[in-house]
C-alpha cells in the first residue's frame, strides 16, 4: 500500500498551485521602481580584432542613459572559472582573461562587445544599431582537430589553443598500453558526443540593484546556485564582500545546468546598476540564449576495448578531444576530466584503464556541464564500444555485460579510476529492465516489423553515474575551488511550524514538496506545517546549490542532520516539563512521551516553552529551536541502471520511431516516487533528443547555423513513446542518512546508447552492415549508413 | 502610440501600445499579467499562448494593437470563480504534468483549446496538437497523461486507475 504522506508517498507538489495559475515569480515577472533596461550588442563574427568602436551616436540617442564598453570596465575583473585542472605534466591549465565585455578582441559569435541601457528595452535595442563598430576578421579555429594543428590562437596564451592536455590514471598508461598489445580481442572505436544547447525553457534574465545610502547591492538572476553566484562575483569580479551583495533566484524556469555558471550578463549589470544607481534589467531573447548560454558535451573520442579469450574485459583505452569554447565557463575543465576519466570503469571489472584528454580553445560560444556533464560521455563510449564488440565476436550484448558486471559481493568497489563505489546490484537493473521491455517476445515483433519491410531493433545499456557531489577534501585535491558540501537551517516556530531554509536551488525539481516530506516524517507532523525556503542569500544561510543530482543526497542530508539536531534539542526540553530523565523520552509521531508512563507531552507545547521560557531549563539550555548543519558528504553517491530501447527504421528514408523505451534504475531509497518518475522522463527526452535530433552545429567560419528553434531540433511531444520507468531496484546509499543517491541525470546518461545500440541491431539484424553512426540519428545519417553499406553487400 | 481596448480574462482594460507592441508584451508589461511567458523569438515554443476570441493563439505572434475589442483570456484566467483549480489544472497536477513551470502556461492554455474541439482525443492526437509548445523537463509523459485524464472527466467518464 502506498503511502499517502512523507517519505515514500507521491505527495502533489505545492508549487504547482502558483505555476498552473501563472502566479509564479521568475526573474522576468520581477521589475524594480525606475528600473532601466540593457541591451548588448554582440560580435557577428567569431574571431576578429576591434578596430574601431564609436559610441557617441548611441549615447544620444532618444532614452539612453549610458553605453559602455570594455574601457569603462577597467576596474572590473573578469569571469572566473570554480576548478583548475592540472596537465599530465604537473603545469596548471592554461587561463586566459574572461573579460566581462571584450577587450580589442573578439572571440565568438556572440561576445559581448557594448552594453547600451536606456528607459525601454527597445530604445536600447534602436540605439545598438547606432554603435559604429568595426571588427577586422581573423581567421577562425571551429573544428577541434584544426584547431590544435595550426589554427588560428584563440588566446596568446595557448598558441596550440590547448588548454589542457590530462592524462588519467597516468601510472597506469604503459600497463594499459601492454595490456591493449597482448589482447586476445581488441575493439576499437571512433565516434562523437554530439554538441548540445541545454534550453531551458526560461531563458537567463539578470537584473542589477543599488541602494547608494546603504551601499547594498542585489542580483536578481536565474540561477541553480546563488551563493555560489555572490561568491564567483563579489570576490573575483566586482570586490563587493558577502554582507553588501544578495543575490536572488526566484523560481527559475528550467537550468539542466547552463545555469549553474557565473555570467558576464549579471556581474554587468550590478556593476551598472551601481554606476548609475537605478535597477538595470537584462533579458536574453532565445537568439541570445544559443549564441550565450555554456553549451554542452562536444567530445571528440577514440576508445579501445581489450578482452581476453573469453571475453573477459582487460583494459580499456580513451583518447578525448573536448571542446571548452572560447572561454572556459565556471566549472568547464571539471567535465571532461574528473567527471568523466572517474567513469570509465562503468558497471564493469575492467582492471586497467587510461584517458588521455586535451582540452582545447576554438572560437565557439563556451561549453561547460549539461544534464550528466561527462558521465553521458563516459557512458556513451563504454556502452557504445561494448555493443560493438559484442557483435565482432559474436556474444549477446547483455551476456557480455553480465559477465564483466562487478558482482554484488564486491562491495565496496574500489575502481582503477579513483572512485570507490559504495553498493550496487547492475544485474538486477539490467534483469528488471529486459522483463519489463518483453525482450523475450522481441524476435516475433521484430518479424512483424520485417513483414512490413521495416527493421525493428533493440538496445540495451548500462550505466552508472557519480552524483551528490561531493567530499569537499576530495573535489579540492582535484582542483575544485569550493568547498562542495550543503548547508541548511531547520527553524521550528513558536507555535510548532517550521521553516527550513536549504542551499539547494529548485529550478523544476520539486524540492519544496519533497524537502517538506522528510522533515514531517522526522516530525511526524503535516507536510503543510513544513515551509520550504531557498533562492536567496538574505535568507538561507549558505549553499552550493543544485547540480550534479545533488539536491536531496547532500542538501536533504543538511536539513536531516539539522531536524536531529532539533529532536534531541526538544527532548531535553520535554524532560524539563515532563520532570523525567533526558534519557527515557521518546519522540514518536509527533508526540513526547516519558518511556513505560502515560505521560506525553505534544510538539506544539515543547516549541511554545522554547519560546516562551516561563518554566524551563535555563541554565543548561538557550532558549529557542533553530539549528543549522553543513553537510559534506563521505563519497560520491553512485546511482545506476540498465536502460531498453526498441525502434523501428524505415529502411527507404531513414526515419527512426522510438516504440518503447524502458529504464530500470537503481537511485537507492526514493522519497516521492511521482517526482522521481518526471526526473527520469526529462531526462530520458533530453538523452533521446541528443541522440536521434538534436545537434549544436557551427560552420567552418563560426557561425551558429543551428541558432534558433527554426534549426536546432527540440523534440516536441511527437516524438517519444509512453516510457516505462521502475526504480523498485533498491540498494541503499550506505553513506547518507537518507540513503539516497539522486536520480536528475540518470535518464540523460544511460539513453543514447541504448538508443544508438537499438538502431545499428535493427540495421545489422536486418542484413545491413553498419558499425557505427554518428548522433544524431537524423533520418539522413542513418539513410546515408544504409546507403553507404547496401553496395558492398551487394558485391557480396 | 496608439489606445487599444480588449476584455483580458472578463475585465475591460485598455493601454498605450506602440505599433510593434506584441500582445504577449502588453500583457506582460502593460497588464503586470505575468503568467503568460516569452520563451523564444521565432514563435515556436509556445510559452505564451493565450485564448484570443476563443481560439489559442501566440501572443508573441500579433500585435496588441490589432486586437481592438478582441476578448483574450490568459492563464491568470482558467482558474474555477472560487479560486480552486480548473479540470485541466488539477489534472496537471495530479499526474505531475510540470516541473519547472515555465512551459505550463502555455501547455494548458493550449490543451484546453484542444479539448475545447476535441473531447475525446487519443494520444498520438493530443501529441500532434502539443507541436506547438516545447517542455523541456517533463518528457511530455505526464502532460499527455494529464490532457488525457482531463479530457475523461470532463466527458465524465470514469478515470482509469493508476
Amino acid at each position: 500500500m502506498p503511502k499517502d504522506a512523507g517519505i515514500g508517498a507521491s505527495s502533489k507538489r505545492r508549487e504547482d498551485a502558483r505555476f498552473l495559475t501563472g502566479t509564479g515569480q521568475y526573474t522576468d515577472d520581477i521589475n524594480r521602481p525606475g528600473q532601466l533596461y540593457c541591451h548588448f550588442l554582440r560580435s557577428d563574427v567569431a574571431h576578429g580584432k576591434i578596430t574601431s568602436l564609436d559610441t557617441t551616436a548611441a549615447k544620444s540617442a532618444p532614452g539612453v542613459v549610458a553605453v559602455y564598453t570594455a574601457e569603462d570596465l577597467a576596474a572590473v575583473g573578469g569571469v572566473p572559472c570554480g576548478w583548475q585542472v592540472t596537465d599530465k605534466h604537473g603545469e596548471p591549465m592554461k587561463e586566459p582573461k574572461h573579460p566581462i565585455l571584450a577587450e580589442g578582441k573578439v572571440r565568438h559569435v556572440g561576445d559581448p562587445v557594448v552594453a547600451v541601457i536606456a528607459e525601454s528595452l527597445d530604445q536600447a535595442r534602436d540605439a545598438a544599431e547606432m554603435v559604429a563598430l568595426d571588427i577586422e576578421d581573423l581567421p577562425a579555429a571551429v573544428n577541434m582537430a584544426d584547431a590544435i594543428n595550426g589554427g588560428a590562437a584563440v588566446h596568446d596564451e595557448a598558441p596550440d589553443n590547448i588548454c589542457f592536455d590530462w592524462g588519467f590514471v597516468e601510472e597506469n598508461k604503459q600497463a594499459v598500453d601492454d595490456a591493449i598489445a597482448s589482447a586476445a580481442h581488441v575493439t576499437k572505436l571512433e565516434l562523437v558526443n554530439n554538441r548540445l544547447v541545454a534550453n531551458p525553457m526560461e531563458p537567463r534574465v539578470a537584473i542589477g540593484e543599488y541602494d547608494r545610502a546603504r551601499d547594498e547591492h542585489t542580483l536578481y538572476t536565474t540561477s541553480q546556485n546563488p551563493h555560489v553566484i555572490r561568491l564567483l562575483m563579489g570576490a573575483f569580479v566586482l570586490s563587493i564582500p558577502e554582507h553588501k551583495l544578495r543575490v536572488v533566484a526566484p523560481d527559475v524556469g528550467g537550468g539542466f545546468g547552463s545555469k549553474i555558471y557565473h555570467y558576464a550578463e549579471e556581474a554587468f549589470v550590478t556593476w551598472a546598476a551601481t554606476q548609475l544607481a537605478k535597477p538595470v534589467k537584462w533579458t536574453s531573447t532565445r537568439s541570445e540564449a544559443f549564441l550565450s548560454d555554456a553549451q554542452g558535451r562536444d567530445h571528440v573520442t577514440t576508445i579501445e576495448l581489450a578482452m581476453d579469450a573469453e571475453h573477459n574485459f582487460t583494459a580499456l583505452r580513451c583518447s578525448t578531444l573536448a571542446n571548452m569554447g572560447a572561454y572556459l565557463s565556471t566549472f568547464a575543465p571539471c567535465v571532461p576530466t574528473w567527471l568523466h576519466g572517474t567513469l570509465l570503469a562503468g558497471n564493469y571489472k575492467t582492471p586497467l584503464i587510461y584517458t588521455n584528454v586535451k582540452a582545447v580553445f576554438t572560437n565557439t560560444a563556451p561549453v561547460d556541464a549539461y544534464r550528466g556533464a561527462g558521465r553521458p560521455e563516459a557512458t556513451y563510449q563504454l556502452e557504445r564500444v561494448i555493443d560493438m564488440a559484442a557483435r565482432e565476436v559474436g556474444m549477446d550484448p547483455a551476456a557480455l555485460r553480465r559477465k564483466n558486471f562487478i558482482p554484488t559481493d564486491a562491495f565496496p568497489y574500489q575502481t582503477p579510476v579513483a572512485v570507490q563505489y559504495d553498493t550496487g546490484d547492475y544485474d538486477a537493473t539490467l534483469t528488471k529492465a529486459m522483463e519489463l521491455a518483453d525482450v523475450a517476445g522481441f524476435e516475433a515483433r521484430r518479424q512483424e516489423s520485417a513483414a512490413r519491410g521495416k527493421l525493428r531493433g533493440l538496445g540495451v545499456a548500462s550505466y552508472i553515474e557519480a552524483c551528490g557531489i561531493a567530499p569537499s577534501s576530495l573535489v579540492g585535491a582535484l582542483g575544485a575551488r569550493a568547498g562542495l558540501y550543503e548547508a541548511a537551517t531547520v527553524r521550528v516556530n513558536p507555535t510548532g511550524s517550521i521553516s527550513v531554509f536549504t542551499g539547494s536551488h529548485s529550478h523544476g525539481q520539486g524540492h519544496e514538496t519533497t524537502f517538506a516530506q522528510v522533515v514531517a516524517e522526522m516530525l511526524g507532523c503535516d507536510e503543510g506545517a513544513v515551509d520550504i525556503v531557498h533562492g536567496d542569500t538574505s535568507k538561507v544561510p549558505f549553499g552550493m546549490g543544485t547540480y550534479g543530482s545533488r539536491s536531496l543526497a547532500v542538501g536533504g542530508s543538511a536539513i536531516y542532520k539539522s531536524v536531529e539536531k532539533i529532536i534531541a534539542k526538544a527532548k531535553k526540553i520535554a524532560a524539563h516539563l515532563l520532570e523525567a530523565s533526558e534519557a527515557d523520552i521518546t519522540f514518536e509521531n509527533g508526540q513526547f512521551s516519558v518511556a513505560g508512563t502515560d505521560r506525553t507531552l505534544a510538539w506544539g507545547d515543547v516549541c511554545l516553552a522554547a519560546y516562551v521560557p516561563h518554566k524551563y531549563p535555563i541554565e543548561e539550555l538557550e532558549p529557542g529551536l533553530e539549528e543549522t548543519s553543513f553537510y559534506d558528504p563521505a563519497n560520491f553517491t553512485y546511482p545506476a541502471g540498465a536502460y531498453v530501447a526498441e525502434v523501428e527504421v524505415d529502411p527507404e528514408t531513414g526515419v527512426t520511431t522510438v516504440l518503447n523505451f524502458t529504464a530500470a534504475d537503481d537511485f537507492g531509497n526514493v522519497v516521492n516516487p511521482m517526482i522521481v518518475e518526471g526526473q527520469v522522463h526529462g531526462g530520458l527526452a533530453q538523452g533521446l533528443g541528443q541522440a536521434l535530433m538534436e545537434a549544436c552545429v557551427y560552420d567552418a567560419d563560426g557561425q551558429l547555423q543551428s541558432a534558433s528553434y527554426m534549426d536546432y531540433a527540440m523534440p516536441r511531444a511527437g516524438d517519444f513513446p509512453m516510457f516505462t520507468v521502475d526504480h523498485s531496484c533498491v540498494t541503499p546509499c550506505t553513506h547518507n542518512p537518507l540513503g539516497v543517491k539522486g536520480c536528475g541525470e540518470a535518464g540523460a546518461i544511460g539513453s543514447p546508447p541504448a538508443l544508438v545500440n537499438a538502431v545499428l541491431d535493427a540495421l545489422n539484424k536486418g542484413g545491413i552492415a553498419v558499425p557505427h553512426i554518428d548522433m544524431p540519428l537524423s533520418p539522413r545519417r542513418v539513410w546515408e549508413a544504409i546507403d553507404a553499406a547496401r553496395p558492398a553487400q551487394a558485391a557480396e | 502610440m496608439a489606445t487599444v481596448s480588449m476584455t483580458v480574462n472578463g475585465k475591460p482594460v485598455s493601454g498605450e501600445v506602440e505599433g510593434r507592441t506584441l500582445l504577449v508584451e502588453f500583457l506582460r508589461e502593460g497588464l503586470g499579467l505575468t503568467g503568460t511567458h516569452v520563451g523564444c523569438d521565432t514563435s515556436q515554443c509556445g510559452a505564451c499562448v493565450v485564448h484570443v476570441n476563443g481560439a489559442s493563439m501566440k501572443a508573441c505572434s500579433v500585435f496588441a494593437g490589432a486586437l481592438e475589442g478582441a476578448e483574450v483570456t490568459t492563464i491568470e484566467g482558467m482558474a474555477n470563480p472560487d479560486g480552486s483549480l480548473g479540470v485541466l489544472q488539477a489534472a496537471f497536477r495530479e499526474h505531475h504534468g510540470l516541473q519547472c513551470g515555465f512551459c505550463t502556461p502555455g501547455m494548458i492554455m493550449s490543451a484546453a483549446d484542444l479539448l475545447a474541439r476535441n473531447n475525446d482525443p487519443t494520444e498520438a492526437e493530443v501529441r500532434h496538437w502539443l507541436e506547438g509548445n516545447f517542455c523541456r523537463c517533463t518528457g511530455y509523459h505526464n502532460i499527455v497523461k494529464a490532457i488525457m485524464a482531463a479530457a475523461a472527466e470532463m466527458r465524465g467518464a470514469p478515470v482509469a486507475a493508476e
